[in-house]
């Protein structure tokens, strides 16, 4: 749907500030998370996890186990079908170990007991023999030749031959002549750069209750960013149709991309058709850790041409990228993100997927792109303290715009780069002068955004109140985007509208919640249901006036007559067509499904003042100002959250998150005690300014908002950091000894 | 699992000497419910010593104070009292865990848990504070630093636990001071700590301290080295490089997940030398 470009609208309720319709609930604890689903005669099941990073399975016994009193089912590997379809059948052998276990945390067995206490210790008694094999855990040292092999036959046609067997993955994009580009050059920088596996840290462990009845009916409840996606890939896992298993999302305690994949869904399925008993389960924070998505882990080397004056002449990329211990396309995104703010002649990247003794990768807010611009970033900012230049100044002159022919392909339509730059320079926290020891960090960051298929249907009451039903779980404010746009659209009060998450029995399938697609496509859907449901209640007015139905306008939320000639009518507004429509017809609703595109794709700009104590290496974040173009704010306390949000993600990304493996390949820092995200303390406020340039692609001009934010913030604060201790920093994260031993070496 | 609230101490001694298998004392619990959760431990029996006479007491003694083995780190700092006499020690206290944490967590606990990296114990350590051990036989007084063995594992015998630690009167013109480096600034577990004890005479010379590390060694170290580095000193420059010096040296440590060798022995110094100035401006020193 394009942009309504043809009316200089003047919203009444988009852009203003609403409470949000879950903040109740969720104050007061009333609201219903994954863990709080119970069922009577439920049985509660845990999961046996390998402690070792790479092994063969030799055998597994848990008739001990299944000789306990209380314990009502034990499954392993064999207890699952292997589904043809590749991408499938990596889920089945993630969510229970087959042959081999291929990282640490890697499920092999699972028992439902009537207690919790009784399954944790019927999981002593499962006994599993294991031929521990040499594992590999480096992206680099996994593509070394004779690095041990995680997965064999795994290469798609596009890696060449050569490669490590654990190169599954290559692509490349691009255009130009890179050589001519280099060659015009005044400076050349040359850089690699690692960055460190790290985990999305909602709060919330996965939590799911599984209910199967004997005519093979089952229902599912479980905390997820997309009921439809769990549907589709437990009923191929458990051979059923889509119809007899209905699925329920929870309210969500944080996704961030990690809850667009299934654990436990299966687990609990298989388990509850074994019993025939509701059987739940709930993740420990460990568990989390160990054995759901964090992000891929990095090798990136960069290169960069680039004038006195400023303009880059080149720019080119190698990425290895590791999703794990299965195939993951993550990198594609990086190579295609990487240069993608940027207006360049002549640019190559290329990327490789390299299988690693790791979780399999699940998504990241803007999943591939933080790493790969973090690495384009640092070197941009070098160049520009070699040439003296101003890194704003520097982004401006290279910027990509309108008709820009993009590193990755396609030609940019209106996007906010530019303004964003200039908004950022402009701002007073450019001009702030820097105390001795400070510095500041600047990035630009990338998304593609994403629309997909979209299912809304939009009921309107008799009592003149309105119900809008969507399919995506609210893991950023949609509820409250949504009843707005609703609102705008019929021109009723927004407190008239209400909009829930519907099962999949109740409407058509959506898309998972990924792609920051949801406030842009399920907005984009809504508003076309209004649309719907507005030709209709025209209709009806019509029907009363005994006019024809295109002799009816709907405009201030009634039904007019369209112009002198339709006949002179007082208005009717929504509620009172409502009221009389079982007499018109019967009841009033709207309906919209598509595959939207025209998302949009997405930049903002980071600004980070910093200092580094000279003496321990740790850094402390003084000012942050994030800028981004949000297309259009439906709800601007929403956007600033998702751009403080994003930063603070790729704060604690910068400084001190990541995956740390020991020498015997097991995570050393499962909890949130060692895996070290940023507590409140640690943050000044982020300051957020909402840029609003209308993407064409949407009819209010609406753009995803939701994951741009965490990609500048890596960059942002390597530069600042490399900028306050003199040294070019090129590994992820700055953790204080890093850091220390960079200045000491210096 | 068994678990017991005696009234009186004879007791608790008697339950935890009498028990065979895995026993455990229960204060605020803030260390033995997590390994509890964690699946560290499974105890045969746990004691709780809340109901213990006077053991949520701070009492006024000698120019000092007893401070019981159940009083919380937030009551604790809520004394203006030992606030006064001893800050260095309650802000110790005061930085482990959460607000909910504080209002379980004790000094006493935090001693017996025997992490190298607690935060209280550099700075009962460097106070010369005593440990008051019940037990099967007479109680007896333990200095601090006497009571770790190593990681997780504590002098105490069978049957004898901690009732209370006495933190000592002072001289006037005195100071102590600690600090820890975390990568956060709460919520963290110590890298490498350091606390300082001293007390000036009326030139501003340091005529008495205690210095003490944490998260170097497997226990707290008593570095005596570094105490002698800054006596007879206003620690000036040249005093807290040797001080610092003096630290490095004493450490020990190991490269884990939260910090490498190089930057615990580095940072050990950096963070003595800063918690001397503190201690010194706290005991009238002009630093």
């Amino acid at each position: 749907m394009a942009f309504d470009s043809h009316e200089k609208r003047q919203f009444k309720q988009v852009g203003t500030r609403p409470p949000r319709p879950d903040g109740v609930d969720k104050v007061t604890g009333r609201a219903q998370y994954g863990a709080d689903v119970t069922a009577p005669g439920m049985l509660t099941a845990r999961i046996l996890r390998s402690p070792h990073a790479h092994a063969r399975i030799v055998s597994i016994d848990t008739s001990e186990a299944e000789a306990m009193a209380g314990v009502k089912g034990v499954v392993t590997g064999r207890d699952f079908a292997l589904p043809e379809d590749a991408g499938l059948a990596d889920i089945a052998v993630n969510v229970m170990a087959r042959d081999k276990a291929l990282y640490d945390g890697h499920a092999v067995a699972a028992v439902a007991a009537v207690s919790p206490a009784i399954a944790k210790a019927a999981l002593k008694a499962i006994k599993v023999q294991y031929e521990v094999l040499p594992h590999v855990t480096d992206v680099d040292a996994a593509m070394q030749p004779g690095a041990p092999v995680v997965l064999e036959g795994r290469a798609l046609e596009s890696v060449p031959a050569g490669m490590s067997v654990n190169v599954t993955h290559a692509s490349e994009f691009g255009h130009g002549d890179l050589a001519a580009g280099f060659a015009k050059a005044d400076r050349i920088v040359e850089r690699s750069f690692k960055t460190a596996a790290t985990h999305q840290g909602y709060i919330e462990p996965h939590a799911c209750l599984a209910s199967v009845t004997v005519d093979g009916k089952a229902d599912l409840w479980c905390c997820t960013q997309g009921q439809f996606m769990v549907r589709t890939v437990c009923a191929a896992l458990m051979g059923m149709e889509a119809s007899q298993l209905r699925v329920t999302a929870s309210e969500i305690g944080g996704g961030f991309g990690g809850k667009t994949t299934v654990f436990i869904e299966p687990v609990a399925l298989v388990l509850a058709r074994k019993t025939g008993r509701p059987v739940k389960i709930t993740m420990t924070r460990d568990e989390v850790f160990r054995a759901t998505g964090p992000t891929v882990s990095t090798s990136i080397d960069v290169k960069i041409g680039m004038t006195k004056d400023g303009r880059i002449t080149a720019g080119e990329a190698r990425l290895r990228y590791s999703g794990g211990a299965f195939p993951c396309g993550t990198v594609d995104m990086g190579a295609m993100a990487a240069f993608a703010a940027y207006d360049l002649e002549a640019v190559r990247t290329q990327g490789w997927n390299v299988l690693t003794n790791r979780p399999k990768e699940a998504a990241y807010r803007a999943p591939g792109a933080p790493q790969a611009i973090y690495a384009v970033e640092s070197v941009v900012d070098e160049l520009c303290q070699i040439l003296k230049l101003d890194p704003l100044d520097v982004r401006i002159r290279n910027a990509a715009k309108k008709g820009t022919k993009s590193s990755y392909g396609p030609v940019f339509d209106d996007i906010g780069l530019l303004a964003t730059l200039e908004a950022a320079k402009a701002h007073p926290h450019y001009k702030a002068p820097l105390k001795p020891g400070q510095a500041r960090g600047v990035s630009c960051g990338f998304w593609f955004n994403f629309g997909g298929n979209t299912c809304v249907s939009l009921n309107v009451n008799t009592d003149g109140t309105v119900g809008v039903t969507e399919g995506n779980p609210d893991i950023g404010g949609s509820r409250a985007s949504i009843s707005l746009m609703a609102a705008e659209e019929l021109g009723i009060p927004y407190d008239k509208v209400r909009t829930i998450v519907a099962d999949t029995a109740s409407l058509g399938y959506n898309d998972v919640t990924d792609g920051s697609r949801v406030t842009f496509s399920v907005g984009l859907a809504t508003i076309a249901a209004a649309r719907d449901a507005k030709v209709k209640m025209c209709a009806r007015a019509a029907k009363i006036w005994g006019i024809d139905d295109e002799a009816v306008e709907w405009k201030d939320g009634a039904a007019w007559p369209a112009g002198p000639n339709a006949g002179q009518f007082p208005p009717m507004s929504l509620a009172e067509i409502a009221a009389v429509s079982f007499q018109t017809g019967g009841p009033i609703a709207g309906h919209h499904e598509v595959n939207a595109d025209g998302a949009g794709v997405s930049f903002g700009v980071h600004l980070c003042d910093l200092e580094v104590d000279p003496e321990t290496g740790k850094t402390t974040i003084l000012r942050y100002s994030v800028f981004q173009d949000a297309g259009k704010a439906v709800h601007p306390d929403y956007v600033e959250g998702q751009m403080q949000g994003g930063a603070v993600q790729g704060i604690g990304w910068a400084l001190n998150e990541e995956y740390i493996y020991g020498r015997d390949g097991r995570l050393q820092n499962p909890g949130f005690l060692d895996y070290r995200v940023p507590v409140a303390s640690d943050l000044p406020m982020i300051e957020a300014v909402i840029l609003e340039i209308p993407n064409p692609g949407h009819p209010y001009g609406v753009r995803g908002v939701g994951e741009t934010p965490i990609v500048p913030p890596l960059a942002a604060i390597s530069n600042g950091v490399s900028r306050a201790v003199g040294v070019r920093m090129q590994e992820l994260p700055l953790s204080p000894p890093r850091v220390l031993k960079a200045i000491k070496a210096a | 699992m068994r678990y017991e609230k005696p009234q009186t101490v004879a007791d608790a001694a008697r339950l935890l000497t009498a028990e065979k298998g895995i026993t455990r004392v229960l204060g605020g619990g803030t260390d033995v419910l997590v390994q509890l959760k964690a699946g560290m431990v499974e105890p045969d029996l746990i004691v709780d010593i809340k109901a213990l006479p006077g053991i949520r007491a701070i009492v006024a003694e000698a120019g000092g104070f007893r401070i019981g083995a159940a009083v919380s780190n937030a009551q604790l700092g809520e004394d203006a009292a030992v606030r006064a006499l001893w800050p260095g020690v309650v802000e110790a206290a005061g930085l482990i865990g959460s607000t909910q944490v504080q209002g379980r967590a004790t000094m006493a606990g935090n001693l017996c848990n025997a992490s190298p990296a607690g935060d209280a114990v550099p700075a009962l350590v460097a106070a010369g504070a005593v440990a008051r051990v019940a037990g099967p036989g007479v109680a007896r007084d333990v200095p601090v630093e006497a009571i770790p063995a190593g990681p997780g594992k504590t002098t105490l015998k069978r049957g004898e636990f901690i009732t209370s630690i006495f933190l000592p009167a002072r001289p006037a013109k005195s100071g102590d001071a600690y600090l820890r480096f975390i990568p956060r600034t709460e919520m963290d577990i110590a890298v490498a700590s350091a606390a300082v004890s001293l007390t000036l005479n009326d030139q501003g010379v340091i005529t008495a301290a205690r210095v003490a590390l944490g998260a170097v060694a497997p226990t707290v170290r008593l570095v005596d080295d570094a105490a002698t580095a800054i006596i007879g000193t206003k620690l000036h420059d040249d005093a807290q490089a040797a001080l610092a010096a003096a630290c490095s040296a004493a450490c020990a440590p190991i490269d884990d997940k939260r910090g490498t060798i190089e930057f615990r022995t580095e940072v050990a110094g950096v963070l003595a030398k800063r918690a001397a100035r503190i201690a010194y401006t706290r005991a009238g020193g002009q630093a």
